[in-house]
């Protein structure tokens, strides 16, 4: 199967590890994420606001260069990219006279937008279309007893339309995931709870609150990893694990995964997918004490 | 706080419910929108106290109040008001209230030590987003 990807800056940047992973996973699934060209930052949040187009036009551009690649839809990894993708198609589709006028502002582009394109995630696209059962067959390494926790956040789930699973508030999709890699799933109270998003970068203190909260929650539940899929959320829960350990100095460290890299691991992929070198608190020593580890260079 | 003919004459409800698109007459106090926000106890106003205030034209509270900057755009008080009013949208208003005043929430200048922190582009572009008069 081959898809229109869409990365978005972050996996271009800082979140190398949720790429690389993704990319060769999906590769051993028989899946050729095809990152469409000449992208653009989708503006990372949806404007809430009824009298604002110009935000929209971003997202908007960026589904019509999958129309113009002759493909219907458009997977993304990245939780950020997939809310604001989606709700601006939800958005245009519904008030065809905003489309036009996004349209009439894309006057250079050589074909318009016509709300066609289907927007995925990519947790949807495996669930869907590949199918976790073929996830299983293809798992090499057996992780046991590792308790592993899903963590979605927000833009997974809410508001309504978005929503990767049919439950927003008791949703499945992760902890399925997690059973398909042959991993124990931990269910916890935070596990679709914001983690502070975007005020870690003017109010970092909220954050480390937000984070300890969260993390503590999972280790009450005995999670010894954590899965996400939200670079944002990922940054929040590992790297300000250094601001946590600051504050409540008798904190543990947990290691704060993307999915594609806990699947990677399972599938027996190298160090080159994995990137472990990219998250803060290494995962390395609970496979060690665990005896399952089995990374190639 | 003191409620007169002039407060309720204040254009805050008609600006807020223009940019937001909501009915805040519809709100009627039950509170589940304060009950499940994760920013609640660092507010000056929990959410639905934030609505009255807005309902009661407010509009010096309003403006001054920290609420609308410490509301994450979660959206779980969204999914959850029996009424059906998207109450991120409202914050989301209120946040532009002062956006659109060409006031900035975000200190620009700070943010030298942020990138220093090696935060991802997601929430550079957010925080400009949403805390700036971008
Ligand atoms: S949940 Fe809805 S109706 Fe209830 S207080 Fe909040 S906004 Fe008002
Ligand atoms: S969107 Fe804002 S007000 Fe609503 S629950 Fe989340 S933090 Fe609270």
């Amino acid at each position: 199967m081959r898809i229109s990807y869409y990365p978005g800056c972050t996996l271009k940047s800082n979140a190398k590890n949720f790429e690389d992973s993704a990319i060769a996973s999906m590769k051993e699934l028989g899946v050729e994420l095809d990152e469409i060209p000449q992208w653009n930052c989708c503006g990372t949040v949806f404007s809430l606001a009824s009298d604002d187009l110009i935000h929209h036009l971003a997202p908007i551009r960026i589904l019509l260069r999958t129309k113009e690649t002759g493909s219907d839809s458009l997977v993304t990894l990245c939780s950020m990219c997939y809310h604001t993708l989606k709700l601006s198609n939800m958005r245009v589709k519904e008030n065809p006279d905003e489309l036009e006028k996004l349209n009439n502002i894309m006057y250079m582009e050589e074909i318009t937008y016509d709300g066609t394109v289907s927007v995925y995630h990519l947790l949807s696209l495996l669930k869907e279309r590949v199918g976790f059962d073929k996830v299983e067959e293809r798992i090499r390494i057996d992780l046991g007893s590792l308790r592993v926790a899903p963590y979605y956040g927000c833009l997974l789930l809410r508001p309504e339309g978005v929503s990767i699973d049919p439950n927003i508030e008791n949703p499945t999709i992760m902890s399925e995931f997690i059973s398909a890699v042959g991993a124990i799933p931990v269910d916890f109270p935070h596990q679709t709870e914001c983690c502070g998003a975007y005020l870690t970068v003017d109010n970092k203190d909220l954050v480390v609150e937000r984070t300890y909260e969260i993390l503590e929650s999972a280790r009450r539940r005995g999670t010894e990893f954590i899965i996400t899929s939200c670079p944002l959320c990922q940054f929040n829960l590992d790297d300000r694990q250094k601001q946590v350990k600051q504050k409540f100095p008798e904190f543990e460290e947990i290691p704060v995964l993307y999915f594609t890299q806990l699947l990677a691991f399972a599938m027996g992929l190298d160090k080159k997918a994995l990137r472990f070198d990219l998250n803060y608190v290494s995962p390395l020593s609970i496979l060690e004490d665990k005896q399952i580890l089995a990374i190639k260079d | 706080m003191e409620i007169s003919a002039n407060t309720l004459r204040s254009d805050v409800v008609k600006k807020v419910s223009e940019i937001s698109g909501e009915n805040l007459s519809a709100c009627y106090q039950c509170g589940k929108c304060s009950a499940g926000c994760p920013s609640a106890d660092r507010m000056d106003h929990i959410p639905s106290q934030f609505i009255k205030l807005i309902q009661l034209g407010m509009d010096e509270e309003v403006r001054s109040s920290n609420t609308p900057w410490v509301c994450l755009t979660c959206f779980i008080c969204t999914v959850r008001c029996p009424k059906g009013i998207d109450i991120a949208r409202i914050m989301e208003a209120a946040r532009l209230l002062k956006s659109r005043e060409n006031v900035d929430h975000f200190e620009v200048s700070s943010l030298r030590a942020a990138l220093e922190e090696g935060l991802p582009p997601i929430a550079v572009v957010s925080v400009f987003r949403k805390h700036t008069a971008s």
